[in-house]
């Protein structure tokens, strides 16, 4: 099945974190241990939102070894298209999901000396497993967290708590803080891994000044929480299954297509996997690529297409689907 | 005669200077020196300013290019008897470098994969290193059943200089030794080993 083995779970508790932020502890529904996965993998949420479906990418937040349950915490989006709002409004403790395997696209590399990470807002859910990772295996890392304020970051106290104000670095805009992120960079020992994950301003930002201090790509790592981006409605011909979907200005091309029944490969829904690569047999109109997993080249050929974020204009498109 | 197809054969990509290093290591044996004087139009004052190079020649057949590379006057010009010291040296300058400083290894094979094994050691991720294989193609290799390491080898197969094994060489190749690897063809029937072929002059 696309998007793996399914997992069919409850949500055992429901806590309120921090402004717009819940925290989500889900279980399995037979009781049985859910698998082990690696810091900084997600899962793929799978709701039922008065029969309407609804599929969201959660990093877990949990610690990797703690298979008893896994814990996600989800920022309600001011202008969501349902999945945060659902989370936040309908789901209730001891409600039904579903939710994939685990899938890992932000791992910590294990030869690294010392890791640095830098988290934006909720970009802080991959790191707090991955904390909890690197104390376990006594790995040095320090984390560096910008918020809008104290009532809208979540967690901050405890991880300075828990890892110790030496580890721990807060910047809080609404205080005017901004996080240092040139001097952070410079002078880094030989074996340091940069990890950043939040808004794509900051992501940008620091995948930039890693570059103009001299750091190489291959030490530098980034998530973006990336969402299908709302457009214009078009139609699709999917030239296999030998029907036309209406792709509907707040549906992704693969939502449209699960909706018409055809399963279609994904893993992330982030644009970040590769999984949901699709042929681009014909195109009259321009592709708004919107992933960043296809290479420039590859954007510019028009010849493939990431179905779960990018989008069309124009007058036709056809898929090999 | 050569095991061929497997993967794990090292590639090597070449030189490309990093305009945002804000330091570079050479580390540069024999006709390696030349992959650097090759990137002439990329060697301005402010990127010598911010090199070290170390050099070895290599061995009687080698051109010696000391003179070149010393007129380059990169801000550390240090050149070393043999590799091993060439090695310590490096191990010396890496330990002081942070994320900013880019390492360029050029040279025979076997060079290339003990400087590797250094920086690596070091916390360098692999990929962040360009290589560029110069002069003799001749391979370092270890043998399977003595684990000895044999230099410059030429010729497939060749007889390890530890144990004395008939060897076949592998494109085989282990990144944390730097080395290829040499397998035994005439274990059944000593003396049944095929013409060695001088396969990696
Ligand atoms: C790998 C991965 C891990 C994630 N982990 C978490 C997590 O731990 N916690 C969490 O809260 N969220 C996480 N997300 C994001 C999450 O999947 C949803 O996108 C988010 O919850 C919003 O969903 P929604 O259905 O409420 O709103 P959506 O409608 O999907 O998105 C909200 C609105 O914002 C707009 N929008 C979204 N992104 C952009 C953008 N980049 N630029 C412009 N407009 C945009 C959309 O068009 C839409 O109108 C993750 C995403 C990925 C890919
Ligand atoms: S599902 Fe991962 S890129 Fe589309």
């Amino acid at each position: 099945m696309s998007g793996g083995l399914a997992i069919a779970v409850r949500v055992s508790r429901i806590d309120t974190v921090a402004a717009n932020i819940k925290r989500f502890r889900l279980v399995r529904h037979d009781g049985e241990p859910l698998p082990v996965f690696s810091a900084g993998a997600h899962v793929i949420v799978t709701m039922d939102d008065d029969g309407h479906r609804r599929r969201n990418p959660y990093s877990l937040m949990s610690a990797p070894h703690d298979t008893s349950g896994y814990d996600i915490s989800v920022l309600r989006v001011a202008e969501s298209r349902g999945g945060s709002a659902f989370l936040h409004e309908k789901l209730r403790e001891g409600d039904a999901l579903t939710i994939s395997h685990p899938v890992n696209l932000f791992h910590a590399d294990k030869r690294g000396r010392k890791h640095i990470l830098l988290a934006g807002g909720i970009g802080i859910t991959p790191f707090l497993a991955m904390m909890a990772e690197f104390d376990r295996a006594n790995v040095a890392f320090e984390l560096h967290y910008a918020m809008r304020s104290r009532e809208h970051g979540a967690y901050w106290q405890e991880l300075v708590e828990r890892y110790g104000a030496h580890r721990v670095k807060l910047y809080f805009s609404a205080e005017n803080d901004v996080l240092p992120v040139a001097s952070l960079l410079h002078n880094q020992p030989l074996g340091t891994h940069a990890y950043v994950c939040g808004p794509d301003r900051m992501t940008d930002f620091v995948l930039r000044t890693a570059r103009e201090c001299g750091w190489p790509k291959s030490n530098v790592h980034s998530e973006r929480f990336l969402a299908p981006i709302s457009g214009k409605a078009f139609d699709a011909e999917l030239l296999r299954s030998g029907i036309v979907v209406r792709v509907g200005d707040h549906e992704s091309i693969l939502e449209a297509v699960e909706a018409a029944g055809i399963d279609a490969p994904y893993m992330c829904r982030g644009g970040a996997c590769g999984q949901c690569e699709t042929a681009v047999v014909a195109c009259n109109g321009v592709l708004a690529h919107h992933d960043v997993y296809l290479s420039e080249e590859e954007k510019a050929s028009g010849r493939k297409v990431m179905i779960c974020v990018s989008r069309f204009d124009g007058t036709k498109l056809s898929l090999d689907l | 005669m050569l095991v061929e197809g497997i993967k794990s054969r090292p590639v090597y990509g070449g030189f490309a200077i990093d305009p945002f290093a804000r330091r570079h290591i050479f580390a540069l044996e024999g006709e390696g020196a030349l992959a650097l004087l090759d990137q002439k139009p990329a060697l301005t004052a402010t990127m010598l300013n911010r090199s070290e190079v170390l050099y070895v020649a290599a061995g009687p057949k080698g051109l010696d290019h000391d003179l070149a590379l010393a007129a380059l006057k990169p801000d550390r010009f240090w050149q070393g008897p043999t590799i091993e010291t060439l090695l310590f040296r490096l191990r010396g300058s890496l330990s002081a470098a942070t994320m900013s400083t880019r390492l360029y290894i050029s040279g025979r094979e076997g060079f290339i994969g003990q400087c590797m094994q250094v920086a690596t050691d070091m916390g360098m991720d692999f990929s962040s290193i360009p290589t560029e294989h110069r002069g003799s193609l001749a391979r370092r290799v270890q043998c399977v059943h003595c684990k000895g390491i044999t230099d410059d080898v030429r010729t497939s197969p060749f007889k390890c200089s530890h144990c004395g094994l008939n060897l076949l060489v592998r494109d085989h190749y282990s990144r944390r030794l730097g080395a290829f690897q040499g397998v035994n063809v005439d274990a059944e029937e000593p003396g049944t080993a095929p013409q060695a072929e001088e396969l990696f002059a």
